[in-house]
């Protein structure tokens, strides 16, 4: 991955990931903080664009983009007494100390570990023109079990949720 | 020096924005914040694994060349499943509390 583009676009899209996942932290709004999570999923697509992995940035977009941070916004104007501020629980700076400690520990290891990694030639040999196909063929074959399962979960969560927040005596 | 993309700078990313996520899972008060840091981390394990779905050589990738994308695929399934449950919940504390302050939710019956 040598080409002018990727270098640009990785490190622009990594800026931005980063940087709005850091704003969730700071703003002190709850709904700005709903905003810049949802621009940070969108630089975390891009970055899955430069993996060559189409399908799953689509999937990003419509599932974290669209559907959870709709579902944060539907949580936020359902709780209108609840204050609207982002603000520190008394684990704030714990919490930033272990959220920092594990960073800087994920970044050694991604940097200091001799990674097996697929190089030049044999890195643009294993590149995917699009994948949708085989990600498709392999849910219906090898992880058809999987996949039923996760129907399963889908369906027990969306019946568990309506059954949390439904009022006594509704039908 | 080389300027290229390598597994380490995406993995770099995904670590970043998982010590983020801890840091807003663990210190934020409102319950719908915490959800977001949970999202941040599970967006930053889904990085890596397409990132050592893209660039890992330690298997032979033959009949299985996606299978970090399938994994991708399942994750996105159990996060969407648990954002509706968490929310669900935020929503039921909040009816009996009219607050969804996690530092404020300390009964255990009420």
């Amino acid at each position: 991955m040598e080409s002018t583009g990727i270098i640009i676009g990785f490190w622009a899209l990594a800026g931005l990931t980063v940087g709005s996942a850091a704003l969730v932290f700071v703003v002190r709004n709850l709904l700005h903080a709903v905003l810049a999570l949802v621009l940070s999923f969108m630089g975390m697509a891009g970055l899955f664009l430069t993996l060559s992995a189409d399908f799953i940035a689509m999937a990003q977009v419509l599932i974290y983009a669209g559907a959870i941070s709709v579902l944060l916004v539907f949580a936020v104007m359902l709780t209108p007494l609840a204050s609207r501020d982002n603000g520190n629980s008394l684990f704030a700076l714990p919490g930033l100390a272990i959220g920092g400690a594990f960073a800087l520990l994920l970044m050694f290891l991604a940097v200091d570990v001799d990674w097996p990694e697929l190089r030049d030639a044999a890195l643009a040999d294993r590149a995917f023109a699009d994948t949708i196909e085989a990600v498709g063929r392999s849910l219906v074959d090898r992880y058809a079990f999987a996949f039923q399962v996760a129907s399963a979960l889908l369906l027990v969560a969306l019946i568990g949720a309506i059954a949390l927040v439904r009022e006594d005596g509704a039908p | 020096m080389s300027l290229s993309v390598t597994l380490a700078h995406y993995l770099a990313v995904s670590g970043v924005v998982f010590g983020i996520g801890i840091a807003v899972a663990l210190g934020k008060r409102n319950a719908i914040a915490v959800l977001m840091g949970v999202e941040l981390m599970l967006n930053a394990a889904n990085l890596a694994l397409l990132a050592f779905s893209r660039f890992g050589a330690a298997f032979e990738a033959g009949d299985a060349p996606l299978a970090g994308h399938a994994f991708v695929v399942f994750v996105l399934t159990v996060a969407a499943a648990e954002a509706a449950v968490a929310l669900a919940m935020a929503v039921l504390v909040y009816r009996h509390r009219e607050t969804i302050e996690l530092d404020r939710i300390n009964l255990m019956r009420w």
